[in-house]
């Protein structure tokens, strides 16, 4: 049976892992090879790698993080943040990133997935939209370098709107239907976060992660929100997300990857069991 | 010629432009081997065995492969008996025909590559069991129901199901694996799959090592 997947997220800038992670039994609790051997064996399903300055310089330095990582870790590496254009693609993968998050460039030039995903196949390009519960009052910056086509413009009533440049500027453009553009491009897997959730701990956006589930027909990644093991159980079971990603509850050491799955599996979720 | 025992054999990945070849080769590396990545006919022909990779499309895959000529390579190379490992879409490319493209394919197996029913999400990717009924040397010591990481939309359909070495059910049971002679092909990503999958190329490594010694 395919297992529901536990994606612990690394925010990487100039080179280290930032975001307080604090493992006492870690030689280097920065270095993103040592974290991501740790995590290898704890039973993790894959990691992400999220640059989180993306300026031009970070990214060759994110290029050689990959490097190191993907020699020593033999699970599912994906690289996001300041990912640009077909060139910035094909330089993570051939660093060694299996898969690539794609967002605000994305958005701005939706050609983009298109012709990653005829490049290099939908299995490596995934596409990370940031989500906010939609309301007139919400007095984010515009993204002045995008126009949104009639067709992708966000409900005012019901609708969550998607942000760009990590969350800093609002779009106009509705999640449910960029998602189904984006999986009609051909992206292979959404990464889906929610900004009203993210950081808080208190739980994942369920309504919004069931609405985009059952809206297409590619895997969902449920980010943004985790604090406790049940709100991965609530992710998967009411939220119908393919995958968890969680950031904090890991780093803090407050629940090991093998206490994720072990709850999991108490409770009748297919995962994969650590050694198998 | 006193060194079959402990030199390092010469695997080739054969590099047709279709997806991430470079962590095939760190597991082959990984797993002590001499791994070439190339395109060029004459250096993969040298190896003492190859791996067969690929992710992406059927049609440009066929069309990349025979402008390197390196179809009728790969048919020569199995029927010389060379060690022969295909990963995901280089276990595809092996049938007759895929409903994915136009292109034929290589047609060492006869079947067809399917696409999946709907009713899950396609692609299939994640983490899922392979039910291993075969001895082959290459999947030696991999637990049965061990966890491999897959990502397809695509399955391979073979006609002569005695080929089949490892099924998955995904909806549907299907093909995941396929084992005779010199030739294993996995529908799964064994570089991709943690320590498990480590063990099919360091079974690998060790056939191709074995293989040499009975071919030279």
């Amino acid at each position: 049976m395919l297992t529901k997947r536990i994606i612990p997220c690394l925010d990487v800038d100039n080179g280290r892992v930032v975001k307080g992670v604090s493992f006492v039994n870690l030689r280097d609790a920065g270095d993103p090879a040592e974290l991501a051997k740790f995590y290898d064996k704890e039973g993790a399903d894959e990691l992400v790698f999220l640059d989180i300055t993306a300026t031009s310089d970070n990214r060759d330095t994110m290029v050689e993080v990959v490097r190191d990582v993907s020699e020593e870790v033999f699970i599912p590496l994906t690289v996001g943040g300041g990912i640009r254009q077909i060139s910035d693609v094909r330089r993570m993968l051939e660093a060694g990133a299996d898969k690539v998050s794609l967002n605000t460039a994305a958005l701005h030039n939706p050609k983009l997935i298109k012709e990653a995903s005829e490049f290099f196949g939908s299995q490596c390009i995934v596409v990370a939209i940031d989500a906010k519960k939609y309301n007139a009052k919400l007095t984010d910056q515009q993204d002045q370098s995008m126009t949104v086509c009639e067709e992708l413009k966000v409900d005012l009533d019901t609708g969550w709107v998607v942000y760009t440049h990590g969350g800093r500027n609002i779009t106009g453009v509705d999640v449910v239907k960029w998602a189904q553009k984006v999986a009609d491009l051909g992206a292979g897997e959404i990464l889906l976060t929610s900004m009203d959730s993210d950081g808080h701990e208190s739980g994942y956006d369920l309504q919004l992660l069931r609405l985009v589930s059952s809206s297409v027909s590619i895997p969902v990644i449920a980010s943004g929100g985790a604090g406790t093991l049940e709100h991965l159980q609530q992710a998967i079971e009411v939220g119908k997300a393919d995958a968890v990603l969680a950031a904090s509850i890991f780093h803090f050491g407050t629940y090991s990857i093998g206490d994720a799955k072990t709850y999991l599996a108490n409770r009748n979720i297919a995962i994969r069991p650590l050694g198998k | 010629m006193n060194d079959l025992g402990t030199a390092k054999p010469k695997i080739a990945v054969i590099d047709y432009q279709a997806g991430n070849i470079r962590s095939v080769e760190k597991a082959l590396t990984q797993s002590g081997a001499d791994a070439v990545v190339s395109s060029v006919p004459g250096v993969i022909e040298s190896c003492d065995g190859v791996v067969f990779p690929g992710q992406g499309a059927c049609d440009s895959s066929m069309l990349n492969l025979r402008s390197h000529s390196l179809d009728h390579l790969i048919l020569r190379l199995i029927s010389n008996e060379k060690p022969f490992l295909g990963v995901c879409l280089g276990l595809q490319l092996l049938l007759q025909h895929s409903e994915e493209g136009d292109e034929d394919c290589l047609g060492l197996i006869e079947g067809t590559v399917k696409r999946f029913p709907q009713g899950h999400k396609i692609p299939h990717m994640g983490w899922n069991e392979v039910n291993i009924r075969s001895d082959h040397p290459v999947l030696s010591g991999v637990p049965n129901n061990s966890y491999f990481y897959f990502v397809h939309s695509y399955y391979a359909d073979p006609t002569d199901k005695n080929v089949i070495a490892g099924t998955t059910t995904y909806g549907i049971e299907f093909c995941s694996a396929v084992a005779f002679d010199n030739v294993v092909a996995v529908q799964f990503h064994p570089e991709k799959s943690g320590d498990v999958g480590l063990k099919i190329y360091e079974n690998f490594v060790q056939f191709t090592k074995m293989s040499r010694g009975v071919l030279s």
